[in-house]
């Protein structure tokens, strides 16, 4: 539930997500972290805290890299934070942040996450064996086939839904000048023709691997005022929900979870939503293959069960669409795995603060960030609105 | 980085971008009491699972509790060699260099008798064969190779039934 003070986001950074970027890990979240300080128009001197998150140490082998980046991101002398929920941790790390400016406890909290992937072994890191797991061998992808397999199964969805979510988000990707990939000559047919990785998950319906960071500044509703009365309007947090389930147990719907629905009512009833679909301008939602975007409209009250296809193929969540998603290119273009979750939830506080650029949609008020990780057992979810709730 | 003045002896000196170094990690296994029971059960050739007293699934392999009622799930079940694929995978990414010829499937396997799919390779049938419902047994390696892994069953391939109604594992699916 919401503390006691409102909460507003006043800065928001990240860098050129790519294969491989030259900088350091130190070197990538402080450039993320300076761009969102001088995006809120402060400087290190004026933040309280500081709150990291990424994905397993493992990745990059770097043990606890929160304590060697404490210099990197200003936090010596002052209360640092780590936070790790697999694939979902940027947003949870963004929940955990807003969680000490709600709490009273800072003023002016500085939140960042990342990954480097071109430094990572993520694939060993992911598959370290145990004697009762049978060999699998197959990676993310082998993983969450069977469950999107299932979607198909159960919706009856034709082939072509996974190719126009991918064409849609790169194709938004074209207009976010830090999404990693660029791919101009996309087509439909392209996707379509692109190599069957994980049957049914072509090459094109799947994540990048990028180095990345995303950054935001958070203060309580004096430095959300201060910021508005500066002409640069804050994003206010009106709801933020964290849900997990396990990995297995029988009966598990895995296709829509129930972890991830009851996230998605407890952040609505937050925000004072009764109806998403109607009352929601945007969604940012973490889709790092293709087929999760109907998948999520139907786990998060967008579309009925067995629905979200069609409102796909409907054109909706196109840019020009009545509830576009992905604006910024997504997960599927641009995926520093730690970052990810962080990515989505600055993408909805851009939209709302109008900052978004190209990929701006029109007249938003109201926008949701999501991020899920794991097994599809990890949720974290905000809603950020133009009002101060 | 540009701005560095390098020595003149590194001038036109491709910079180093970056460097590969190798780390190798043994691990001692405590598998805890309900593992160790299915492990030293796979030995002998047998699948053992647990049934959980309050919502009678029964769990394989077994960790000991019920995920849902967090109860203890003390009650053995022995558990056919076959099963159902609730759904599967067709992988063509050379994951594992030489370890297996791609295209290869991994399936999510319910075995008869218990009530979670465990996930596993098929074999010995072409991979644009395999679909959800198809009825599987299990491939052992030969006895004097068989311990407590469950890489003692080398894969599963399909067993000639006829398929399973789809809603015998649905609630899987
Ligand atoms: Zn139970």
């Amino acid at each position: 539930m919401m503390g006691s003070e409102r909460v507003a986001i006043v800065g928001t950074g990240q860098t050129k997500h790519q294969a491989t970027n030259d900088g350091s890990i130190a070197g990538v979240v402080r450039q993320a972290a300076e761009r969102a300080l001088e995006d809120a128009q402060m400087s290190w001197a004026d933040i309280d805290a500081v709150v990291i998150g990424k994905a397993p140490d493992f990745f990059e082998g770097v043990m606890m890299p929160e304590l060697y980046l404490a210099d990197a991101l200003g936090a010596v002398g002052k209360p640092m934070f780590r936070v790790h929920t697999a694939g979902s941790v940027g947003g949870s790390t963004a929940i955990v942040a807003q969680d000490l400016v709600a709490a009273g406890i800072h003023e002016r909290v500085l939140t960042v996450a990342f990954e480097k992937q071109s430094e990572s072994e993520a694939m060993w890191a992911l598959s370290v064996s145990m004697p009762f797991q049978p060999p699998m061998h197959a990676g993310a992808g082998g993983y969450f086939a069977p469950h999107i397999r299932s979607y198909i199964r159960r919706t009856g969805a034709p082939d072509h839904i996974g190719i126009l979510v991918a064409l849609k988000d790169r194709l938004n990707a074209l207009k976010n000048p830090y999404a990693h990939l660029h791919e101009h000559e996309i087509t439909f047919d392209s996707v379509k023709e692109s190599m069957m990785l994980w049957d049914p998950i072509r090459y094109s319906e799947t994540c990048p691997s990028s180095d990345g960071a995303c950054a935001l500044v958070i203060t309580n509703e004096k430095g959300g005022d201060a910021a508005a009365s500066d002409g640069r309007p804050p994003a206010w947090v009106k709801g933020t929900a964290l849900r997990s389930e396990p990995t297995m147990f029988a009966g598990r719907d895995q296709v829509n979870p129930r972890g991830g629905q009851e996230c998605a009512w407890d952040v609505y009833k937050q925000a004072g939503i009764a109806h998403p679909r109607d009352e929601i301008d945007c969604v940012e939602m973490y889709v790092p293959f293709s087929w999760f975007e109907p998948m999520w409209l139907e786990n998060l009250h967008f579309a009925g069960v067995g629905e979200g296809w069609k409102m796909v193929e409907s054109g909706a969540t196109q840019l020009d669409g009545d509830l576009p998603v992905n604006m910024s290119g997504g997960v599927l273009s641009s995926n520093p795995i730690g970052a990810s979750g962080m990515l989505r939830f600055a993408e909805a506080a851009m939209q709302v603060r109008g900052q978004a650029g190209e990929h701006q949609v029109d007249g938003v008020r109201t926008a949701l960030g999501h991020a899920y990780g794991g097994g599809s057992q990890f949720f974290a979810m905000w809603i950020v609105g133009a009002e101060k709730p | 980085m540009s701005d560095i003045q390098l020595p003149e002896r590194l001038e036109g000196v491709e910079p180093v971008r970056s460097i590969r170094t190798f780390a190798s990690l043994t691990y001692q296994y405590t598998p805890g009491r309900a593992a160790s029971r299915f492990l030293k059960e796979v030995e002998r050739k047998r699948l053992v699972g647990q049934r959980c007293p309050v919502c009678k699934k029964v769990y394989v392999p077994p960790r000991g509790s019920c995920p849902t009622d967090g109860v203890a799930t003390e009650e053995e079940v022995e558990l056919g060699h076959t099963g159902t694929i609730v759904s599967f995978c067709v992988v063509n990414v050379p994951f594992m260099a030489n370890l297996m010829e791609i295209p290869y499937v991994g399936a999510l396997i319910q075995l008869d008798g218990s009530d979670i799919p465990i996930m596993h390779l098929i074999q010995e049938v072409p991979y644009d064969e395999v679909h959800m419902g198809m009825r599987v047994e299990a491939v052992w390696v030969p006895d004097g190779e068989i311990s407590h892994t469950l890489e003692s069953i080398k894969y599963f391939r399909p067993n000639g039934e006829p398929d399973a109604p789809y809603d015998s594992y649905k609630e899987n699916a």
